[in-house]
This record gives C-alpha cells, structure tokens and sequence, in this order.
C-alpha cells in the first residue's frame, strides 16, 4: 500500500516538474535569440498539397541567414518533396553553398480520419518525431498547419523542457483559415512562440496572435 | 481568340463541367465573345472531347504539371473554391468566377472563397446560378487583389530571432 502510494507520489512530482518546465519554456521565447550566432537552423514542416505552397512562399522570404534547411514531409506525400526540390535548386542560383535536406515521417492525421484513430496515429508519427528533432536540433521549428507539425512541435518541446535546447515555434495560420482555427493552430496557440494568423478576424479571436497582413 | 478557363482543382465537379457545356451557358459566353473554352476537370467521371459539337472551340484536360500557362491564356477563370485555384487565378491578376460546390458541406477551403468575394476580389455562384451569371456579370466591379507582405514575416523574424 505504501509503496503504491510512494509510486503515485513520485509520478505527482515528476509531472508537476514537468508542467512546471513546461511553463517556464513557454514564457522564456522572447529572450531566445538564436540569429545571434549568425545563422539559423530551420526545421520546417511541409504538408500536403497547399500547406506546402504556402510554407515555400514564406522560406522564399527569408534571407540567406536560415541554414541550414530541414524540411519533413509526411510519408504518404508524394507531391511536396518535388516541389520543395524545385525550390530549393532555385534558390541555389542566386546563393553558393546553400544547405538543405528532406525528411519524411508517418503522417499524423489524415483528411475526415476521426479522433481515436488520429490520436494513434498521432503517438506513432511521435515516435518518429522525437529522434528525428534530437538529432537535427533545429533553433526553430516553421509550420502553417498540416496534422505532422503536432508531433515535431512537441518533441521541439521535450527538448526545452529537458533543457538540452530551447527550439521556437513559429506557426503561421494558413491563409484559407479566415473564421475558423484549423486544429493544430489550436493546439499549438497556447505554446507557439510566435503565432501568425493572416485575417484580422482571427487576430481578433485570438488576441496573443500575430497579425501582419496577407503574408503568403 | 478569347478564352473561357474552367478549373476544378485535384478534385472531381462533374456538375461543374456539365453545366458550362450546355447550350445556354455556351450561349452566354458567346454571347460575351468568348471562342474558346478549356476545361480541367480532375478527377470528375466528365471528359468532353472535341466532338461535342458546341458553338466554340472545346478543349478539356485531366491534370497537367501546372495550369499556370493555362490561366495566363484565359481572359475570364471560372474555378471551383479551392484556395490554390483561387489564388493562382488571382495571382495572375485573371477575372476569376468562383462556382461554390453545394454538395461539398462545410469545407474550410471555401472559407477563403467567401472573403475573397467579400472584399470584392472575385465573383461567387452555384451551378444552378451560374448561366444566370455568365449573362449579367460585371467584371469592372472586381477590385485587384494586392500583393502579399511576404516581406513584413521575414523582417519580423529577423528582429524576433535577433538576426543580423
């Protein structure tokens, strides 16, 4: 009896120091700046179809300092890994010695897949997930929405919260999501360190996010 | 020659694809002086061929690599809602008809559509609606869709992230 007490008293502790770090890891992104050592590794999460689009437009944006490039697709994408090559042989042009590799992972959810099922899938794109984000160890994870950033978010958070690094999120609402949230901006609102939404409507919904305008 | 794009995205729109082909949409479109209609219809069941016999030259296609020369031809877009179609039609500053799947209920992809057609950037209808609209539509009441403020994220970034 007591030693199942001691038991449940331990695993008490431990989750309470882990949602203790987790607080602490969560409020400490703003003094996290990583460009300060001149460069800024990236990993960015594509999705499928659009998501994809939409996250290249944004790599398109930034300067040459975000090197290197991690990009993780979902293995079932057949699409996105094209057109990330594309765009990345594009960019070499213009700049000598650019870096950037491609990763899949099981995806997480599928399109109308329901919430028992997307939870499993879920855990096992994590455990894809955590080694694949400890080995890279990015400054920053870059997503816009796509089921698979959940899981590479949440390893991204495990690192912080084991104190072996402190990765930033930056999450960029999609620019279909005019009303409503999808669901991962749900889920990582409350942990994003920087949250963009691209219509005032969310903005206005969402007061700790980002609004600058149409950004895609 | 003026030309009439239809596009239907990786989906399939068969009502879409029917409802451009009948005599009283291609007369409205005669009408307006389009002569040329180029169809890409997806996934759908419907692949007119040449032969239909219609009032102007018809060609219709599955998929290709990127419709983006296909727009660049066209004089007037008409798209099923999807975000992609959409903002490539816009993108290349094309007057752009939406035609909204009713069958398809709740879809987020139209969300974008819808406030697409609130801030005037382009024309909204049902297929049942859309004959109507190819007769009385005024394309001059489109108002231009700005650029992105792709720039705004990185400059953000750059100062969030303490970059040089």
């Amino acid at each position: 009896m007591s030693l199942m007490l001691g038991l449940l008293l331990c695993l008490f502790c431990t989750v309470c120091i882990f949602l203790l770090r987790l607080l602490l890891v969560v409020n400490s992104g703003p003094n996290c700046k990583p460009g300060g050592k001149g460069s800024v590794c990236v990993l960015v999460v594509a999705g499928s179809g659009g998501h994809t689009t939409e996250i290249l437009r944004l790599m398109e944006s930034l300067s040459p300092s975000y090197k290197p490039r991690h990009y993780v697709i979902a293995d079932t994408d057949r699409m996105s890994e094209e057109k990330i090559r594309a765009f990345e042989s594009a960019k070499e042009n213009g700049s000598i010695g650019s870096k950037y590799t491609v990763h899949r992972i099981p995806r997480s959810r599928e399109v109308l897949q329901s919430w028992s099922s997307s939870l499993k899938s879920t855990l096992n794109a994590l455990l894809y997930s955590v080694p694949l984000v400890f080995r890279l160890q990015p400054d920053v994870v870059l997503c816009n929405g796509p089921g698979t950033c959940v899981p590479l978010c949440a390893s991204a958070l495990l690192l912080g919260v084991l104190g072996l690094k402190r990765v930033l999120i930056v999450y960029v609402e999609s620019l279909c999501r005019v009303e409503t949230m999808s669901l991962s901006g749900k889920i990582l609102y409350p942990v994003a360190d920087y949250f963009f939404v691209q219509w005032s409507t969310l903005r206005d919904k969402y007061p700790r996010s980002i609004f600058l305008g149409r950004l895609v | 020659m003026k030309t009439v794009f239809v596009t239907v995205g990786t989906t399939s729109f068969d009502e879409l694809i029917l409802t451009i082909k009948t005599p009283e949409a291609v007369k409205a479109l005669k009408a307006r002086g389009f002569e040329r209609l180029v169809l890409q219809v997806g996934r759908g069941s419907v692949l007119p061929g040449p032969e239909s016999g219609l009032d102007l030259t018809l060609e219709a296609f599955r998929f290709k690599d990127s419709i983006s020369e296909d727009i660049a031809r066209a004089d007037l877009v008409i798209s099923h809602a999807g975000a992609g179609s959409c903002l490539e039609a816009l993108g290349a500053r094309k007057p752009l008809l939406v035609v909204v799947n009713n069958k398809l209920m709740d879809n987020h992809q139209q969300e974008l559509a819808r406030q697409l057609h609130k801030e005037s950037h382009l024309l909204y209808c049902t297929c049942s609606s859309l004959t109507d609209t190819l007769r009385t539509m005024d394309l001059s009441v489109l108002v231009p869709f700005p650029p992105a403020q792709t720039t705004h994220f990185a400059n953000f970034l750059d100062i969030a992230l303490g970059v040089q």
